[in-house]
């Protein structure tokens, strides 16, 4: 059973690039050429002295002494939040930036949800001096402030999405109609492992460096590059694909992918896809997606904006149509809970849409000994008035 | 043969093509608009299918689309409204959407409905050639069905004649890569554009859509191919008014 791309694009009965014409030559000139750019030995050697020199990676991988003792089980925490601008996204738009630099574009789109993408984008545009255009929901420009204001001084112009949720799955379909528009010098930075073939392939060999550092620093720690659980969070995914990546084929690590179930995945405000969600095809490629027997896209919710997502990308489909991985759903209350749990055990605060990942801890039974690692993709900072209100602080 | 290919068969020239939103701007319009546009000289139709997230095409078309849909507009609804279509309409007919409201009906069961109730060929933009080709193309020949695709002016030459290959309808030339709702800009760049896949002497006629507004552009584009199709402006113009006279106003503009 492979669990990688195919030569067609296709993860089983996923992916494709359901795309039309007008976008055609763009997503062909990537998937020609992305391969053979990223594999390139100059490539590969700017990639990684920016990730460690810029971005200041390897992140740690942090044994959380007390959120051990509590869950009785050694739970390690790859901190993907001390990376620059706060998050795992950093490492796929520097990725993306050198890609279209050797594509000759001069000028950068993004969609972002929660901001911590477009942040990202913004701040590779700043560092090669490109021109950088961001898409954001209405919705989510009110809710992640912090970040507008932060994409805004490094120079991207933020454009608001007005049309259905005003929420990330607009901004997607903004960014994709700019595209369309601007087919020759722009390329289209996607921030998750979701559109059209290639982009799922590409951002998640850009974030598997998360779990080629997770192998090398367990087996320095523990004396095995195996751990017994692997756990992340899933809106389209990259984090998690980028933590799961290595251990794919690892058959005897269990994979865990925890998406937002919002108020509960009944109660109309969810974005539980594998749950809610059947297969068909959003923003490029064929996957499970939340939609009504018509096939029109049903609006997720989730507290987390980096999480208010309708669909998950092609390759998560099918590790859980393949059952390879377990997909699970945590509550806007639960994942709050979790956050400050971290923070108080911890001290450290996490994003929102990582706390998912940590909630589920509060599920799982350990006989104890076990090695789980948590995929901490974000910091908090951008999610305190969040935070603020909830705990009423 | 099709009423798609008899139309090409019969005429060459200046063939104008409308488009607009099923179940806009009211539920029930959609074969009303039909009558008044066929009654008025439009010589072929296209009903779009409301989809939540249409990425190519404009503001316009997506807020009637979204209209249509907080209506209750869906392909159900749609083959239901359209039973009696060919009562009331001789005039080719095409449907066009996007590809997961089809995927979700059943590629199958839709091709099925299309036939049953007159409906002559498709325009699902975000259907890869590929997929066509290696899984609906019998379905879609099987049922009498034309599938249309779009040719944009960054198509390669080696591509526009793998599209002219496996089309049997007429080929969709957008006057620039753009979302629906431009104004069509003939620079010398288009001209040259429209001029080569002219002068490739495709199997297939072409008709220019993205951009046709008005009789100038609709001349303009003529020059270059079978003729054109209207989509915003005319979406545009029911908004504000949908009666019949409403629609020979409009489309005195064109004849």
């Amino acid at each position: 059973m492979s669990y990688f791309v195919n030569e067609k694009g296709y993860y089983g009965d996923f992916g494709g690039a359901y795309i039309p014409e007008m976008l055609y030559p763009n997503v062909e000139e990537l998937r020609q050429n992305y391969l053979q750019i990223i594999n390139d030995a100059d490539f590969q050697k700017e990639f990684h002295a920016l990730l460690k020199d810029y971005v200041g990676r390897p992140s740690p991988l942090y044994l959380a002494k007390r959120l051990s003792e509590k869950y009785n089980a050694n739970i390690f925490l790859k901190r993907e939040d001390l990376n620059h601008t706060g998050a795992h996204k950093i490492n796929n738009t520097i990725g993306q930036i050198l890609l279209a630099e050797k594509l000759g574009k001069k000028r950068i789109i993004a969609e972002t949800g929660a901001g911590q993408h477009g942040v990202a984008t913004a701040t590779v545009c700043a560092l090669r001096g490109l021109e950088c255009v961001i898409y954001m929901g209405e919705v989510d420009i009110q809710r992640q402030a912090p970040n507008v204001a932060r994409m805004k001084m490094l120079g991207a112009k933020v454009v608001s999405a007005v049309s259905g949720s005003k929420t990330l799955k607009d901004a997607t379909n903004e960014a994709m109609r700019d595209w369309i528009n601007n087919p020759v010098d722009t390329h289209y930075i996607i921030g998750s492992v979701v559109g059209p073939h290639p982009y799922p392939d590409m951002v998640a060999i850009f974030q598997s460096i998360i779990s080629e550092e997770t192998k090398r620093q367990l087996l320095e720690q523990t004396g095995s590059e195996q751990p017994d659980y692997v756990l992340a969070c899933v809106g389209g995914g990259s984090n998690a694909m980028g933590m799961f990546y290595h251990f794919i084929d690892d058959e005897n690590v269990k994979l865990i992918a925890v998406e937002a179930a919002g108020k509960g995945v009944s109660s109309g405000f969810s974005a539980a896809t594998t749950f809610l969600g059947k297969e068909g095809v959003l923003h490029g490629s064929r996957s499970i997606l939340m939609q009504t027997a018509d096939g029109q896209v049903v609006e997720p919710h989730s507290v987390s904006a980096g999480l208010d997502y309708p669909g998950i990308g092609p390759q998560h489909a099918h590790l859980f149509k393949t059952t390879r991985a377990k997909y699970v759903s945590i509550t806007d209350e639960e994942s709050l809970d979790a956050g400050l749990l971290l923070t108080q055990k911890e001290g450290i605060i996490p994003a929102i849409e990582s706390a998912h990942a940590l909630a589920y801890l509060e599920k799982m039974v350990f006989a104890g000994g076990e090695n789980v690692v948590v995929c901490l993709s974000g910091r908090g900072d951008k999610d305190m008035d969040t935070y603020m209100k909830y705990f009423n602080l | 043969m099709n009423r798609i290919n008899q139309l090409f068969e019969k005429r060459k020239h200046n063939i104008l093509s409308i488009y607009y939103t099923a179940g806009f701007p009211n539920l029930g319009d959609t074969v009303r608009i039909a009558e008044a546009l066929e009654a008025a000289g439009a010589d072929m139709l296209e009903i779009g299918f409301p989809y939540s997230d249409p990425v190519a095409d404009g503001p316009v078309i997506q807020a009637s689309s979204k209209l249509a849909l907080d209506h209750g507009m869906d392909l159900n609804l749609l083959f239901e409204q359209l039973k009696d279509l060919r009562k009331k309409v001789t005039i080719p007919v095409l449907l066009m959407g996007y590809v997961n409201p089809v995927l979700q009906y059943g590629v199958e069961n839709f091709c099925k409905a299309c036939a049953a109730v007159g409906v002559d060929g498709c325009i699902v933009p975000d259907l890869p050639m590929v997929e066509y080709e290696e899984f609906y193309k019998d379905t879609f020949l099987e049922n009498g069905l034309s599938n249309i695709f779009l040719v944009t002016p960054q198509t390669s030459l080696e591509r526009i004649h793998k599209i002219d290959s496996i089309s049997n309808g007429f080929i969709y030339l957008l006057s620039s890569s753009a979302t629906t709702g431009k104004d069509l800009n003939v620079s010398d760049a288009t001209e040259s554009y429209f001029a080569r896949i002219k002068a490739m002497e495709l199997n297939n006629p072409t008709m220019i859509g993205f951009g046709i507004s008005n009789k100038a552009t609709f001349d303009k584009a003529c020059k270059y191919a079978n003729g054109a199709i209207i989509g915003t402006a005319f979406v545009k113009a029911l908004a504000k008014a949908a009666t019949a006279e409403d629609i020979a106003e409009f489309m005195k503009d064109f004849k």
